[in-house]
């Protein structure tokens, strides 16, 4: 199998002089196509940290992050505009629904920045829409939704590119036991189906459980996990 | 994102926080609508003046006055009983030409045709229903072309006595229509210097549109103001007969603007003032220029206080879209978009707002025209007050929509600028 995400003696230094502080130290981490990773650790331990860098969202004060076998320091804020825009689906802890917007239009993001046409893109998220059971609340406004009906506008919205990798921080953390395992049982089976990647950052030990493997963090550091 | 998206989602954005946006677009209405009135106003007037020069068509001829220094303590003097003459009156005097100031403009290269204006004041006109009306004529200088209602010009030298009569004055003549004067015979009354009264006759060949240039007077041809001037100074003496207010001379047509202004200079030299009909208009034009460039300052004044609007509005927008920016920025989108996405929404205010005070400006533009050609603008027909070319509304919108997006550049650089992971940290 090849390596999707990987990266090299990463470190990230927050601020400056006095108030400089390692969020990250020495990293090294190589997840496979198809693999499906949790991230765990105490509060503060650099799990979002880690899991922003990973998903090129922010730089590393040193090392390397390596996507599909390219280093990420020789990629252009271009080519990693696409990347992020074509190949990575998020799912953020806070939801991130643009509240005014109907559910659809928010779905549908992704596609609409990728300048996907109108007609094609209004197809595509109603179909994700289906997929995750929300179909009849495409015209409703976001904010109107319940939290766990939230969530899964997010992962339509992860999903609406058919990215190759899906970052999930905490896709659970706000849910109660019965919607979380309905967005745990759609994540999973995309995993299976669709042969994504799934890094999962989250405190539920139960959903930690279900991954393939679990990369335990503590103080910035890899204390379990990575071979 | 495609420039279509970017477009309407920088509309529905624009419309999201109504007040605002509309307290916004108010503060550049005022701006636009100003300047566009302005210029609506002075392309006007300016559109006006320039078809009354064409009007007059008589592009080569030099009007020549004695050149007179205007002493203000010259215009208002004590009476004085030793005193022979007046000196206010002796001045007008000596603005008028003689004989020999004649002679030395004619001397002049570069001129031909010189005709000598002697001032003729007749007494009455009278037609065919034989009421009296006081009257001002100008002698018509050949090569001046005026636009006739109907008709056609009066004949020069050596015709019989002919007249160009003002549209006003047809009606109290007797005339049923315009149509009907032509080629009905007008008679003048005017008085000699031993104050008998004696009249002469004259065919109407054409009846003109009132203008500035016209001013209501009549127009003789110069056979008929030989008669005039043969009875006005019947017997008088020669100095007092051959008096002039002015020498108008004709120069070639190809003639450069340089030339032309050489000539005038040799003629300022030997203290004669020369001036083309366009010279004269050109005074009222600089007064108008100098109205219009105030007014359009004081929009301008008004369109810088609405584009701190902008910077303001857009601030706002951008402070609270923090998260949106920060969402789209991680699903991809590039810097340019999200500068875009904002500079389109500057724009579109600038747009908006300059496009509502461009069409106000149009409509009270309108309302203005019709107030002005109804009351104090009725004796100049043709004469519309404002007038808004195409071109000049767009271009102002252009401006305005320019300005508004140099606004917009400091907020939307900022936007552009948001670093993902802060906004999606931000609470
Ligand atoms: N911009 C920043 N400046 C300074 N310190 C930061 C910044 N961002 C994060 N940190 C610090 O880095 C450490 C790791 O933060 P991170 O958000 O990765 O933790 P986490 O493991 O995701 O915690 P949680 O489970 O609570 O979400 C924390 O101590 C945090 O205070
Ligand atoms: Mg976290």
């Amino acid at each position: 199998m090849n390596s999707v995400v990987g990266v090299k003696s990463l470190n990230k230094i927050y601020g400056k002089n006095d108030s400089a502080f390692a969020a990250l130290k020495d990293i090294n981490i190589d997840i496979k196509h198809g693999e499906s990773v949790a991230i765990v650790g105490k509060s503060g331990s650099g799990k979002s940290t880690l899991m922003h860098l990973l998903a090129l969202l922010d730089s590393p004060t040193d090392g390397e992050i390596i996507i599909n076998g390219k280093k990420s320091s020789k990629l252009s804020r271009r080519e990693k505009d696409i990347l992020r825009n074509k190949q990575f689906g998020f799912v953020f802890q806070q939801f991130f629904l643009n509240a005014n917007n109907t559910v659809l239009d928010n779905v549908i993001l992704p596609l609409k920045i990728a300048g996907i046409g109108r007609r094609e893109r209004n197809a595509r998220g109603l179909q994700a829409l289906n997929d995750v059971e929300l179909g009849s609340k495409a015209n409703n406004k976001a904010n109107n939704l319940s939290g766990g009906e939230k969530q899964r506008v997010v992962i339509a919205r992860a999903l609406i590119n058919n990215p190759s990798i899906i970052f999930a921080d905490e896709p659970t953390g706000n849910l109660d036991s019965v919607t979380g395992e309905k967005i745990e049982e759609i994540l999973f089976s995309l995993n299976k189906n669709k042969n994504i990647t799934l890094i999962i950052v989250t405190h539920d030990h139960e959903l930690a459980g279900r991954c393939g493997r679990q990369i335990r963090m503590k103080d910035g550091m890899i204390v379990e996990g990575e071979k | 994102m495609k420039l279509s998206d970017i477009i309407s989602s920088a509309t529905s954005n624009m419309f999201r926080s109504k007040v605002r946006t509309g307290l916004t677009i108010l503060a550049i209405f005022i701006g636009a609508f100003t300047i566009t009135l302005t210029v609506g106003i002075s392309s006007g007037v300016t559109t006006y003046l320039d078809k009354q020069v064409s009007n007059v068509g008589a592009k080569n001829v030099l009007i020549i006055r004695r050149k007179v220094e205007v002493n203000m303590s010259n215009v208002l003097k004590k009476y004085e009983p030793d005193q022979k003459s007046n000196s206010a009156q002796a001045a007008l005097l000596s603005a008028m030409l003689n004989d020999s100031d004649v002679a030395k403009i004619k001397t002049q290269s570069d001129l031909s045709n010189f005709y000598a204006v002697s001032a003729v004041s007749p007494s009455y006109i009278s037609g065919t229903n034989g009421d009296k009306y006081q009257v001002a004529t100008q002698p018509f200088i050949d090569g001046s072309q005026f636009e006739l209602i109907t008709g056609k010009l009066v004949s020069g030298k050596d015709a019989q006595s002919e007249i160009l009569l003002p549209s006003v004055m047809v009606s109290g003549l007797g005339f049923s229509s315009n149509d009907d004067a032509i080629g009905k015979t007008v008679e003048f009354g005017i008085k000699t210097p031993a104050g008998v009264m004696k009249t002469v006759s004259a065919v109407i060949t054409g009846v003109q549109q009132e203008s500035l240039i016209t001013q209501g007077g009549v127009f003789v041809n110069i056979p008929l103001q030989t008669k005039l001037l043969a009875i006005q100074y019947e017997g008088a003496p020669v100095e007092i007969a051959h008096r002039y207010i002015g020498v108008t001379a004709e120069f070639d047509s190809a003639l450069s603007k340089d030339e032309v202004k050489t000539i005038k200079n040799s003629l300022a030299d030997k203290g004669y003032l020369a001036n083309t009909v366009e010279d004269q208009i050109g005074i009222i034009k600089q007064i108008i220029d100098a109205i219009t460039y105030v007014l359009i300052f004081f929009g301008c004044i008004a369109l810088l206080a609405a584009s701190i609007g902008i910077v303001n509005t857009l601030f706002m927008s951008v402070q609270e879209r923090t998260k949106e920016i920060g969402l789209m920025k991680a699903m991809g989108m590039s810097r340019i978009k999200v500068f875009l996405l904002f500079s389109v929404e500057a724009m579109m205010l600038g747009f908006w707002g300059s496009l509502l005070g461009a069409l106000a400006a149009i409509g009270v533009g309108r309302i203005a025209n019709n107030i002005a050609s109804d009351t104090f603008l009725k004796d100049l027909p043709g004469f519309a007050l404002t007038d808004f070319p195409v071109l000049y509304v767009a271009a102002i919108i252009f401006v305005v929509m320019l300005i508004a997006f140099l606004a917009g550049t400091l907020p939307s650089r900022r936007a552009a600028n948001q670093d993902p992971i802060e906004a999606l940290r931000y609470e």
